[in-house]
C-alpha cells in the first residue's frame, strides 16, 4: 500500500507504515503493544474526543472514508488536531481521492493510502489553492488574517 | 454590494483553473462518469433528462447590472438565449456545452461570481431578505451577515461531505422574507432586551418527503459568535447525521428526533470551541459592512406629484404601483417587484434582452442594484418615486410589467417534468394554465394574497408544503395527477400544508383551484386573506368543495 506523506521537504509517496496497527475494538479488548512504534485505527462512528487518553499513547492514528461521500473522519480528524492536539501521524485511509485531499491536508491529514493513486495528482491538488477564508488544522492563516495584515503594511 | 479583492479573486479564479482540468479529463476519457460526477457537482453542473445544467450562485440574491450583464452573455453564448431563476436566489442555464462550462465559469469569474457550492452535500449558496437594506423594520442589512457566513463556508474543509446538502437563510426582520423556518439553520437577526445585536438560531427546517418547520435552538446568540455557533451545529450534524438513509440524512431529522438531546450537544461542543479563533474578527466584518452602507438617496419628499398624477391618469400603472411595489425605509422611494410570472410563460424564466433592460434599469435607476427573490422573481431595491411611472414603461416594453406579485398567478414551480429526472409530472404547464384561468388582473387582484407553490415530485423543490394552495404532481399507474394541499406558509406564520384528499388529473386539476378559490371569495370575511380563511374555516368545507360535487355527480 502506497502511502503519500506530507512533509517538511514535500510531498513524498513511501510504503512503510509507521509502525504495527491496532484496531481501537482490539485495544478496548485489552491487546497492548509490546515494543516499537504502533497505529491505531478508529472507525468513523467514533467520537475522537472521548479517546484523547488512547490517542497519546500512538505514534500514528488512521482514519476511514468508506466511501469519499462520507465526511466524518474530517471531523475526527480537527478534533484529534485542534483539540487534543494530536501532533503524530494522520492517516486517511479508504476511498481517498486527489480531489478531496485538499480538505484532509486541511483537517489535519498528513498520511493518504493512496493504493495505485496518482502522487503527482495528489501533491498538485494540495497545492491548488493559495488562501482559505476559515481557520483550520492546518497552518494557514485565514484570509481575514492576511488582509488585516496587508491593511498594517499599508 | 460586496465586491472582491484579491484573495476573493484568487480563489475564484484557481477553482476556475482546477475545474478546467477535470473537465479536460473527462473529455479525454480519462474520469468516467462516475468519477467526474461529483467534480462536476462541486461546481453546479448537474446533468438533467435532456442535458447538462449549470447553477450559478447569487449570494443572497444581490446582483449588479454589470452581474446581470454578464448574465445575459452567458445565456446568449452558451445557452438557448435565456437563463431561469429559482427558489434559492440563483440562476440555472439548462442548456450548456460541457465543454464550455470552464469558460462561462471565468465570464462568471470575471464578473466577480461563482457556481461553488450549488449543488453537493455541502453548505450552499447563503439566501436572505430580497428587501435587504431597503425596506423599513431591519435591524441591521442581514447581507453583511449572509456575507460573513458566504465566505467561511466556501470551500469548507470539514463540511463539504456532509449527510447531506445545506441551506442557511438569514433575515433581519421580525417579516420573515426569506422562509428561514424552513432552511436547515434559519437565522433572525435581532435585539435582546438590553439592546444588543443577535441571531435568533432555527435549525431543522425543510421540506423535501418529511417537512418539518424548524425548531428555535437558541433565543438569543451575540451576532459576533455566530462563525463558532454555526460551527457547532454543523459538527453536531457531521458526526451524527444518518448517512445510512438518503432520505433521513437532512438535519431536520436529527432534531425532530429530540430537539433537547441536540441543543444539549450543540451547546456542549460550543461551549469548548476556541471561539476567538473561529469567529470573524471585528476589523473583518466591518470591511464587509461598509460594502453594505446605504446608497446616497436624494431627499426628496415622501409624497410625488409625477406619481400621483401617473397613477390617476393610467389605470395599468396604477394598478402596477399597487402590486408590485412596497414602501421604501426611504421617503421618497419604492422597492419595485418584477415579475417573472408573465400569464401563460414557464415561471422564474427570463431571456437575455431582459436580462439587459432590467440591467439598464437598474442602472440607471436603482443605485445600481438588483435582486433575485425566493419566489422566482426580481427587485429593483431602490427607485424613487418620482421615477416610476419611467421604469413601469421600460418593464412593459421589455415584457416585465405583469402586476401580479404576491397574485393568484405568481406562482412558484419547480421545473418538473419537462426538465427534472426525478419528477412525477409536470409542474410547469399546470402553473401556466393557472394563470391563465386567472388572467384578468382586476379579478385577480379581488381574489388578492394567494401563494401557490407547485412541485412535480415528492421532492418538494416547487415548496408545495408551505405554498396557502400546495399542488403535488404523483405518479398514478402512469398518467400525471396532482395532490392538493392547503394551509401552508413559509413567512412568519410558517404552516405546513395538509393533503386534501385523493389527485385530480391534469384536466382537472384547474377547475379545482378555481373552486377552492369561488368558496374562499364567497365566505371571506373583510379583507380576509385566501390563507387566514382556510385556517378561520378549517379544512372540511374546502375538502367538500373539492370532494363534494363529485360524489354528487
Ligand atoms: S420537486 Fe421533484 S420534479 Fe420538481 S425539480 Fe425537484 S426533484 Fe425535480
Amino acid at each position: 500500500m502506497a502511502i503519500l506523506r506530507i512533509t517538511d521537504s514535500g510531498v513524498l509517496l513511501d510504503e512503510r507504515p509507521k509502525g504495527e496497527e491496532i484496531a481501537l475494538a482490539e485495544w478496548r479488548a485489552g491487546v497492548r503493544p509490546e515494543a516499537g512504534r504502533f497505529e491505531l485505527f478508529i472507525p468513523n462512528t467514533e467520537d475522537a474526543e472521548a479517546l484523547a487518553e488512547i490517542v497519546k499513547r500512538f505514534d500514528a492514528v488512521i482514519l476511514e472514508f468508506p466511501d469519499f461521500k462520507d465526511g466524518r473522519a474530517y471531523t475526527q480528524a480537527r478534533v484529534l488536531r485542534e483539540r487534543l492536539h494530536f501532533t503524530g501521524e494522520l492517516r486517511a485511509r479508504g476511498q481517498v481521492l486527489c480531489d478531496q485531499a485538499l480538505f484532509m491536508a486541511r483537517a489535519g491529514f498528513d498520511a493518504f493510502e493512496i493504493g495505485g493513486g496518482d502522487a503527482e495528482g495528489f501533491a498538485k491538488a494540495i497545492g491548488a489553492y493559495s488562501f482559505f477564508y476559515q481557520p483550520a488544522a492546518d497552518s494557514a492563516r485565514p484570509i481575514h488574517a492576511l488582509r488585516a495584515e496587508k491593511r498594517a503594511a499599508a | 454590494m460586496y465586491r472582491y479583492d484579491e484573495f476573493d479573486e484568487t480563489l475564484v479564479r484557481e477553482r476556475v483553473r482546477e475545474f478546467r482540468g477535470q473537465v479536460a479529463r473527462r473529455l479525454s476519457g480519462e474520469l468516467s462518469e462516475e468519477e467526474f460526477k461529483p467534480l462536476r457537482l462541486m461546481n453546479g453542473l448537474y446533468l438533467q433528462l435532456h442535458a447538462y445544467m449549470l447553477r450559478v450562485a447569487i449570494p443572497y440574491g444581490t446582483l449588479s447590472s454589470r452581474q446581470m450583464r454578464q448574465l445575459a452573455h452567458i445565456a446568449r453564448i452558451y445557452d438557448k438565449g435565456y437563463g431561469h431563476f429559482t427558489t434559492r436566489q440563483n440562476i440555472q442555464f439548462n442548456w450548456p456545452a460541457l465543454i464550455d462550462v470552464p469558460d462561462i465559469l471565468d465570464d462568471l469569474a470575471d464578473v466577480e461570481m461563482h457556481a461553488i457550492q450549488t449543488s453537493g452535500n455541502c453548505i450552499r449558496n447563503i439566501t436572505s431578505d430580497p428587501y435587504a437594506g431597503a425596506i423599513a423594520g431591519e435591524v441591521d442589512d442581514p447581507r453583511v451577515w449572509s456575507e460573513v457566513i458566504r465566505q467561511w463556508s466556501s470551500l469548507h474543509p470539514e463540511f463539504s461531505f456532509l449527510p447531506r446538502k445545506f441551506k442557511i437563510a438569514v433575515t433581519a426582520s421580525d417579516q420573515d422574507r426569506a422562509a428561514i423556518r424552513v432552511h436547515d439553520i434559519g437565522l433572525r437577526l435581532h435585539r435582546n432586551g438590553s439592546g444588543d445585536r443577535g441571531f435568533e438560531v432555527l435549525v431543522g427546517g425543510g421540506l423535501g418527503r418529511t417537512p418539518y418547520v424548524a425548531e428555535t435552538v437558541r433565543e438569543f446568540l451575540p451576532e459576533r459568535r455566530l462563525l463558532s455557533y454555526l460551527e457547532a451545529i454543523m459538527r453536531v450534524y457531521n458526526r451524527l447525521g444518518r448517512r445510512d438513509n438518503k432520505y433521513k440524512a437532512r438535519i431536520k431529522i436529527l432534531v425532530a428526533d429530540d430537539v433537547g438531546d441536540f441543543r444539549r450537544q450543540v451547546e456542549e461542543e460550543w461551549g469548548k470551541s476556541d471561539k476567538d479563533r473561529l469567529d470573524a474578527p471585528l476589523d473583518e466584518v466591518l470591511r464587509i459592512r461598509r460594502f453594505f452602507a446605504p446608497p446616497k438617496f436624494e431627499k426628496p419628499g415622501d409624497a410625488s406629484v409625477l406619481l400621483a398624477k401617473a397613477r390617476t391618469v393610467d389605470a395599468e400603472f396604477d394598478r402596477f404601483v399597487a402590486t408590485n411595489t412596497l414602501e421604501h425605509r426611504q421617503p421618497g422611494y419604492a422597492i419595485v417587484n418584477i415579475s417573472l410570472k408573465p400569464i401563460g410563460l414557464p415561471p422564474g424564466d427570463i431571456s437575455a434582452d431582459q436580462m439587459d433592460a432590467v440591467a439598464d434599469l437598474a442602472e440607471r435607476y436603482s443605485f445600481d442594484e438588483l435582486r433575485a427573490t425566493h419566489e422566482q422573481n426580481l427587485c429593483l431595491p431602490h427607485v424613487r418615486k418620482d421615477d416610476l411611472f419611467a421604469v413601469w414603461r421600460a418593464l412593459d416594453e421589455a415584457g416585465l410589467a405583469t402586476a401580479n406579485i404576491g397574485l393568484v398567478s405568481d406562482i412558484i414551480a419547480c421545473p418538473g417534468l419537462d426538465y427534472c429526472d426525478l419528477a412525477n409530472a409536470r409542474s410547469i404547464p399546470i402553473a401556466t394554465r393557472i394563470a391563465e384561468r386567472f388572467a384578468d388582473p382586476a379579478s385577480a387582484a379581488d381574489i388578492g394574497e394567494l401563494k401557490i407553490k407547485i412541485s412535480g415530485c415528492i421532492n418538494a423543490c416547487g415548496h408545495h408544503h408551505v405554498g396557502h394552495i400546495g399542488i403535488l404532481g404523483v405518479d398514478k399507474k402512469g398518467e400525471e395527477f396532482y395532490q392538493i394541499m392547503l394551509g401552508g406558509s413559509a413567512a412568519a406564520d410558517a404552516s405546513l400544508g395538509a393533503i386534501t384528499g385523493r389527485g385530480f388529473s391534469s384536466s382537472e386539476v384547474v377547475d379545482a383551484v378555481d373552486r377552492l378559490i369561488g368558496f374562499y371569495k364567497a365566505n371571506r370575511g373583510e379583507g380576509e386573506r385566501f390563507l387566514d380563511a382556510y385556517r378561520r374555516l378549517g379544512a372540511d368545507p374546502f375538502k367538500e368543495v373539492l370532494y363534494g360535487d363529485i360524489a354528487h355527480h
